[in-house]
């Protein structure tokens, strides 16, 4: 059966580039897919657009399956839009009812000045990961299987850490623009595994020092980053960044 | 780690606040706890009270002072500290803000901890003008030989005018507000969370801001409607 085409209404943010002052500029996308993925209407849109010899909408994406992190947007006032546990990639236009007007903002912090229009530059978080995401390099061959024993249940959190795509929704979210729910993915992922141990006092204090480094706000634990996270990653990621903290103090 | 970090670092800033807002919070209920005798029709306990704590400590209400002032400033320093860092993160704001829900612990009372604060500390300023160095009336309780201070009677006297019992009942809610968010957060600021502990200490959080807020806006109201004012 087919299904009833959508009138879709767009207020996008565009901005030439980080030192010009940006606008909302509204769009009007007929008969969209409701199957369709909402990096795909506005695909449709830019080819509207470069037909008219307009300049098209940047935006970030890459995998457009959920695994990657580039695309991020802040649709209808909330970071990765409407759903949880969901990259704007995931975004369906199903969940928008016909001629709804869709507001659509780049991720906002001090942090992640804009490139244009609604890619922002996101590469403060890479170099909080230079500062300690990683352990030293072992050389060798491949260790027996059995050789470095980890409990089931960290094996599991450290893996619900790693799940992190670093795509900054998180610090979009924050009343705070604070980054302390990606910094404290990555510290418990590490932190969690033997592997991750001798370094983990020099780990959280250079990621800590370089979070703050980059002009990201302080964490007043409200919440919003794990209700947006699109890898669901808990709060207690961040509690476990300040026990980790809190032993590196008395180091 | 270098003694700027141990300071400064946004972690610490929120590790220092939490425990200053701690231990106010726990003066908060003992201090709740002993205004109930207020509620006696007999004015010799709660003045005994007051004259023990003020007369009868040695120096422990010297030190104890020293604490809550210390606690208080190095709370209100680092909120500035941080609310200003906070502000500054983010220079360009949203046109539409549509709270995430699903799990998140964002609340009326999580975005306005800056003013319900600054309301309180102006409201901490004003209480100790109005009781602690406000009029002093002396009289002896029953089997005393000598004179206290009659506290209970300044503040039946203070709780006549309807203009300061809504003055004490609306700071009281913003401070239940306060606390709504305050009381859990101190916790996670300290790194005491966990998926079983989290849930847990965020409703004695909300239990907590409802009692103490509950208690000092019942005192004044009780009073009023009790003891003349009302009447
Ligand atoms: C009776 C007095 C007060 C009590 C019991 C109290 C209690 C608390 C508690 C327990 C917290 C949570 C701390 C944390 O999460 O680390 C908090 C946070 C806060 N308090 Fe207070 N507080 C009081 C007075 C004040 C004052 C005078 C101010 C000054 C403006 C203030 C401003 C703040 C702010 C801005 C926060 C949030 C910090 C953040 O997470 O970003 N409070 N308070
Ligand atoms: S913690 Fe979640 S929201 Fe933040 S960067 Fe990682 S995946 Fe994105
Ligand atoms: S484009 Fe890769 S996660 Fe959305």
């Amino acid at each position: 059966m087919e299904k009833k085409k959508l009138t879709i209404h767009l207020k996008v943010w565009r901005q030439k580039d980080a030192d010009s002052k940006g606008k909302f500029v509204s769009y009007t996308v007929n008969d969209v897919n409701p199957d369709m993925s909402f990096l795909e209407m506005l695909d449709v849109l830019n080819e509207e657009l470069i037909k008219k010899d307009e300049e098209p909408i940047e935006f970030d994406n890459d995998c457009r399956e959920g695994i990657c992190g580039m695309c991020g947007s802040v649709i209808n006032g909330t970071a990765h839009g409407p759903q949880s546990g969901m990259t704007t990639c995931d975004v369906r236009m199903r969940m928008f009812k016909d001629g709804e007007t869709i507001v659509v903002e780049p991720f906002r912090a001090r942090a992640f000045p804009v490139i244009k229009d609604l890619a922002v530059d996101r590469s403060a978080l890479d170099r909080i990961m230079s500062k300690g995401g990683y352990t030293s390099v072992r050389t060798g061959g491949v260790p027996e299987a059995l050789s470095l024993p980890v409990p089931k249940p960290n094996a599991d959190e450290a893996m619900d850490m790693a799940a992190c795509i670093g795509c900054g929704a998180c610090v979009a979210a924050c009343p705070n623009a604070s980054a302390a729910l990606f910094v404290g993915a990555k510290v418990s992922h590490l932190a969690l595994l033997p592997q991750g141990r001798p370094e983990a006092a020099r780990r959280v204090e250079r990621m800590v020092a370089q979070m703050d480094e980059e002009g990201f706000g302080a964490c007043s634990n409200h919440g919003e980053c794990e209700a947006v996270c699109p890898k669901e990653i808990s709060i207690t990621a961040i509690g476990r960044m300040r026990r980790e903290y809190l032993r590196a103090m008395f180091k | 780690m270098r003694f700027k970090m141990i300071l400064a670092s946004s972690l610490s800033k929120k590790i220092y606040m939490s425990i200053a807002g701690l231990v106010w919070s726990a003066f908060l209920l003992v201090h709740l706890l002993g205004n109930l005798q207020l509620l006696n029709p007999d004015r010799d306990p709660f003045n005994k009270y007051s004259y023990f704590l003020t007369h009868q400590t040695g120096e422990f209400i010297y030190l104890a002072e020293f604490l809550l002032a210390f606690f208080l400033i190095t709370h209100f320093l680092y909120a500035i500290w941080v609310q200003i860092g906070n502000w500054r993160a983010r220079p360009q704001g949203y046109s539409m803000v549509r709270w995430a829900k699903n799990t998140s612990k964002r609340s009326l009372g999580s975005v306005t901890m800056i003013y319900t604060g600054a309301l309180v500390l102006i409201f901490l300023v004003l209480h100790l003008i109005h009781f602690k160095y406000g009029e002093v009336v002396y009289y002896t309780p029953k089997g005393y030989t000598y004179q206290i201070r009659d506290m209970y009677f300044t503040v039946m006297e203070f709780f006549r005018n309807p203009v300061n019992v809504f003055f004490y009942v609306a700071v009281m809610v913003l401070l239940g507000f306060h606390l709504s968010h305050g009381a859990w957060s101190a916790f996670q600021s300290l790194g005491l969370s966990g998926k079983r502990f989290t849930p847990f200490i965020y409703t004695i959080g909300v239990l907590f801001a409802i009692v103490v807020a509950v208690g000092f806006v019942f005192l004044p109201l009780w009073i009023y409607f009790t003891r003349g004012g009302a009447l």
